[in-house]
């Protein structure tokens, strides 16, 4: 059932593609209605598989052959990691499209490059044969340009043709380690294969060729989760996407690079991870204390959200890197929170502020008291703001407190640094906070010169509300039961794929 | 000889015989029944005549299965070539379709029929063993090629085009045949299979070296590998749009498949090899080094192209750069891998010609500048676009991207679990990212940028139009799908 998300997506496409040019808003509702209907099915379908049995096991959803030649099957599958990010996808995918309501140029276009990255996010998290899951990674990279750079502001041809070729880069690195994989694999099983669970559990690389693939495939993947320090194409591509474009980058498409370093690059090559743990955490944590220092002294507010996503994105790797499982637990929990909590910082920055104000200079901002004109925005943008910071009762809290934990056991002054960078984390979310929405200084009226109040600001619109309600309801249901996720997620860790990665070597 | 044998030569010939007559028809049909007609209607009349002959041969050839050598590798006759065959007929039907709305000559016979023509050279090149056999039909197919490329006669560009094509290509073939001589001197024949045996463990003597050398420049004229590709550009800039797709597309299939045949064959013995770490003299470094140079002189130059024809003619470098990698690999999968991989590249290179040929006549250029805004004037016609430019960058799931792992992972496997040959496709994967980029330019064009304010619709052929869909369509099929045209070529 849950292999549906992906083709509904990309039937919704088609249907898009059939309509007629300057129908804008049977576009919309095409789109809403597609990504309605694939949450509905990730969400059923994830229950339904929940329920079903082990979810620490890949359950396959379908597995035929497809290119016998090189041992590559059409093999879906999800286990609970799966799971989580496919739920987190469904709840993006509606977002987006409330949040980019206002789209009127070339509105049919736009929502099918944006359903079109949608399914291809879907295919990655439930791909469990590594060729399949490349493709779809790939399959990613084409929607994100256009969308950013037909319907981007600032800098937008710059801003996509780096994201796009940061993005080859890295799934080139990728598509080298598959290569010589594949071959070594072959070499050992006596036949080709590229399943994702043979290759992990019965296919032992050997400890000098993991020593140099595993680098490889982990930075390429983690160059997509914004690694520092190939982080730059994050903040330059969120800042120039539209609204939407920077939700789902923020919320999803991060999230596939850590979902490659974690699926693939650890998996496949658990020794190699063992090998290069205290460089893996180096630079997370580096990337999260970098992240929250430029993040602090930006003047631009979709900046600001944009270094913060390398900030946070740092505790997924970081997570990852302490190999240990309840870092493990939080690195896949922050990945569902932060992909919640972006998406709503972005909604709030891009949609409900720059569309109307034509501005994100803080400078400009605080002479226009947005607190009262926009209070909406204010109260969407204080909730997001203390849900970022890690405030309990909220999904960031329960993740980025389980990946500290983690992380303690293994490398405690560097886990001390990390600390620093939540510190930081809550100075710039209050900066931006304050100097956007409820800033001292005199209002433009009082200044004498002001063309906004001839021009009213629009009100927050209906699908606006919505989607933010969604969202922070989201973040707050997994900060107040974070069972519901960690119930899927735990028993991942369990499971005979992950025992090499767990089990220090044995066996 | 008698005459069983002469029927059984014709038999064998069948294919080949197909088209000839068929180009005698549309010759004659052109010059007779067709005189006086608008040129669209006689291009669409011989263009409906060459598909008929090319499809009858070329089912005449896939559903024979025949295993025969004729007159002692003069004609090579079996399943596998019968495919090759049947793969560069599909090639030249597509390519007669997308020029049937040309208007760059009034000599629409003698075009179609000089398409034809290089066909059959092509085709008997794909069943030649003997070095004479693969001389005398890659003369017939290039003689053909410089006639089509020089088409243009209003147009000063084509003639120049061809001249420097001419040139460069009678020099190439002078190499090809002093290598062939001097082969001929060593072993005293003529057959590959006789070559190999006579020269089998006499080593690599410096005659034997040069004979090789000479062998592997002429062929790298014809393939435009680095650094004999200086005719390329110019040559696809220059040649009607149709033409060059010809060029692109049918001539290389059947060039890397000869060369990959008399490499293996021919020079059975010395190959020598290009492992990173132990590199030995023989014909494996020597295309390992003309492999490197073009990937990376190619992809680098197409860069800075303004002229989108010039830009298909660097990636056409970069490209043929990936497909000796499938030649120097020299195991059975890599020429597999590497038959897949050109036939692939030769039906999305026609399409990427036809797309660029239409917006040349619409717009009267070919710069980057000449597809901004596409996707509002021609939908369609830029949505195929999408599809050829993503394939050749590599993007999955199309033909380029199964292609390039097929071939990479059969380069890589060729040194089992050493990993020798690892470098140059690190070297291949590298060189490919950066063509995604000037890819992207040409795309970015279409799809981003806006079209002049009062620039129409461009209105699209429908002959052009079904050919170029059905085109995308093979591309889209073959990524999804590899296994439907691998299968044929093991």
């Amino acid at each position: 059932m849950l292999a549906w998300t992906i083709y509904i997506s990309f039937l919704g496409v088609l249907a898009l593609m059939l309509l007629p040019r300057d129908n804008a808003r049977a576009a919309r509702i095409v789109a809403l209605l597609t990504a309605i209907v694939g949450c509905a099915i990730a969400f059923v379908g994830s229950i339904q598989l929940a329920q079903q049995g082990n979810v620490g096991e890949a359950a396959t959803i379908v597995k035929t052959a497809w290119i016998p030649a090189l041992g590559a099957t059409y093999y879906l599958a999800a286990d609970g990691i799966s799971l989580v990010l496919v739920v987190l996808t469904g709840l993006a995918a509606i977002a987006g499209i409330l949040f980019s309501w206002n789209v009127e140029k070339r509105t049919k276009e736009f929502f099918a490059f944006y359903l079109a990255l949608i399914g291809g996010v879907y295919g990655v998290f439930l791909s469990f044969d590594v060729l399949l899951l490349f493709v779809f990674y790939e399959l990613t990279i084409i929607p994100k340009y256009f969308l950013i750079a037909r319907w981007g502001s600032t800098r937008k041809e710059y801003g996509a043709m780096k994201l796009a070729l940061y993005s080859f880069v890295g799934s080139h690195l990728v598509l080298i380690g598959l290569i010589a994989a594949w071959v070594v694999a072959r070499g050992q099983l006596g036949h080709p294969s590229l399943d994702l669970v043979v290759l992990s559990e019965q296919v032992r690389f050997p400890a000098s060729f993991q020593h140099w693939v595993f680098p490889l495939v982990f930075i390429g993947f983690g160059i997509l989760a914004g690694m520092w320090p190939f982080h730059t194409w994050a903040p330059t591509g969120h800042v120039a996407a539209p609204t939407a474009g920077s939700m789902l980058l923020a919320g999803v498409v991060m999230k596939l690079g850590a979902y490659g370093c974690l699926r693939v690059a650890m998996v496949m090559f658990p020794e190699g991870a063992r090998e290069w743990q205290w460089a893996m955490a180096a630079l997370a944590v580096i990337g999260i204390i970098y992240g929250a220092g430029v993040a602090l002294v930006q003047r631009d507010f979709k900046f600001v959200i944009g270094y913060s996503s390398v900030s946070h994105m740092g505790f997924v790797l970081l997570g990852l890197a302490t190999l240990n499982t309840i870092g493990l637990d939080g690195a896949v929990l922050q990945m569902f929170s932060h992909g919640i909590i972006a998406g709503l910082l972005f909604a709030v920055v891009g949609r409900m502020v720059y569309d109307r104000t034509h501005t994100r200079d803080f400078n400009d901002l605080e002479k226009m008291n947005l607190g009262k004109l926009l209070p909406f925005a204010g109260v969407t943008f204080t909730i997001a703001g203390v849900a970022s910071m890690g405030l309990p009762g909220f999904s960031g809290f329960v993740a980025e407190f389980q990946v500290l934990i983690g992380a303690w056991q293994v490398f405690p002054k560097m886990t001390i640094l990390a600390g620093v960078g939540i510190v930081v984390g809550v100075a710039y979310t209050l900066r931006a906070l304050q100097k956007a929405f409820y800033s001292d200084t005199p209002t433009a009226a009082q200044d004498g010169h002001d063309h906004h109040d001839d021009h009213p600001l629009d009100p927050i619109s209906g699908p606006e509300r919505v989607g933010a309600v969604m969202l922070i309801a989201a973040s707050l249901v997994i900060g107040l039961f974070p069972t519901l996720l960690m119930d899927w997620i735990e028993p991942c860790f369990k499971s005979a794929l992950f025992a090499r990665l767990l089990n220090g070597g044995g066996q | 000889m008698n005459s069983g044998d002469y029927l059984q030569m014709l038999r064998l010939a069948a294919p080949e015989t197909i088209v000839t007559v068929t180009m005698l028809l549309v010759l004659s049909a052109d010059l007779t029944v067709l005189r006086g007609k608008s040129i669209a209607a006689r291009f669409h009349c011989g263009a409906l005549l060459s598909v008929l002959g090319c499809a009858s041969a070329a089912i005449f050839a896939f559903t024979r299965h025949e295993q025969a050598d004729l007159l002692n590798g003069i004609l090579l006759v079996d399943p596998r070539t019968d495919f090759v065959k049947v793969a560069i007929l599909a090639l030249t039907i597509f390519t007669i379709l997308i020029s049937t709305s040309g208007k760059f000559t009034d000599h629409v016979g003698e075009y179609l029929s000089l398409i034809l023509l290089g066909t059959i050279g092509l085709m008997f090149l794909v069943s030649a063993g003997d070095l004479l056999m693969i001389f005398v039909s890659l003369e017939l197919a290039s003689l053909a090629l410089y006639i089509l490329t020089a088409f243009n006669k209003r147009n000063e560009h084509s003639s120049e085009a061809a001249l420097k094509y001419f040139l460069f290509g009678g020099m190439s073939a002078a190499f090809l045949l002093f290598g062939f001589s001097l082969l001929y001197g060593l072993s005293g024949s003529t057959n590959m299979t006789d070559i190999a045996r006579s020269l089998a463990g006499k080593g690599l003597d410096p005659l034997l070296m040069v004979a090789l050398v000479m062998t592997v420049i002429g062929f790298g004229f014809k393939v435009a590998a680095v650094p004999f590709h200086l005719w390329a550009p110019d040559a696809y800039e220059g040649a009607p749009t149709p033409s060059a797709a010809f060029i692109g597309a049918g001539s290389k299939v059947a060039s890397f498949f000869i060369l990959a045949k008399i490499l293996a064959v021919g020079f059975a013995g010395t190959e020598g090899s290009a492992v990173a770490h132990g590199c030995i003299a023989g014909w494996t470094p020597v295309v390992a080094v003309i492999a490197a140079l073009s990937m990376v002189l190619g992809n680098l130059t197409a860069i800075v192209q303004s002229s989108v024809k010039r830009l298909l003619a660097y990636s056409a470098i970069a490209h043929a750069g990936y497909m000796l990698l499938g030649v120097l690999s020299n195991t059975d999968a890599s020429r597999s891998a590497m038959m897949f991989y050109v036939i692939t590249y030769g039906v999305t290179v026609i399409g990427a010609f036809g797309v660029v040929a239409v917006v040349e006549e619409a717009t009267g250029g070919d710069a980057l500048k000449n597809f901004a805004g596409l996707s509002r004037r021609a939908p369609l016609l830029s949505l195929c676009l999408l599809v050829f430019l993503l394939s050749l960058g590599g993007i999955p799931p199309l033909a380029g991207f199964i292609g390039k792992f097929f071939l990479f992972s059969a380069t890589v496997a060729a040194d089992g679990n050493n990993l020798g040959l690892l470098w140059l496709v690190i070297l291949a994967i590298a060189m490919s990212a950066v063509s995604f980029y000037y890819y992207l330019l040409v795309l970015k064009q279409a799809y981003v940028e806006d079209a002049a304010k009062d620039a129409p619709a461009i209105r699209v052929p429908v002959v052009t139009t079904l050919a170029l869909v059905l085109l995308a369509a093979l591309v889209i099929l073959f990524g999804c799908a590899p296994s439907l045209l691998a299968r044929f070529l093991v």
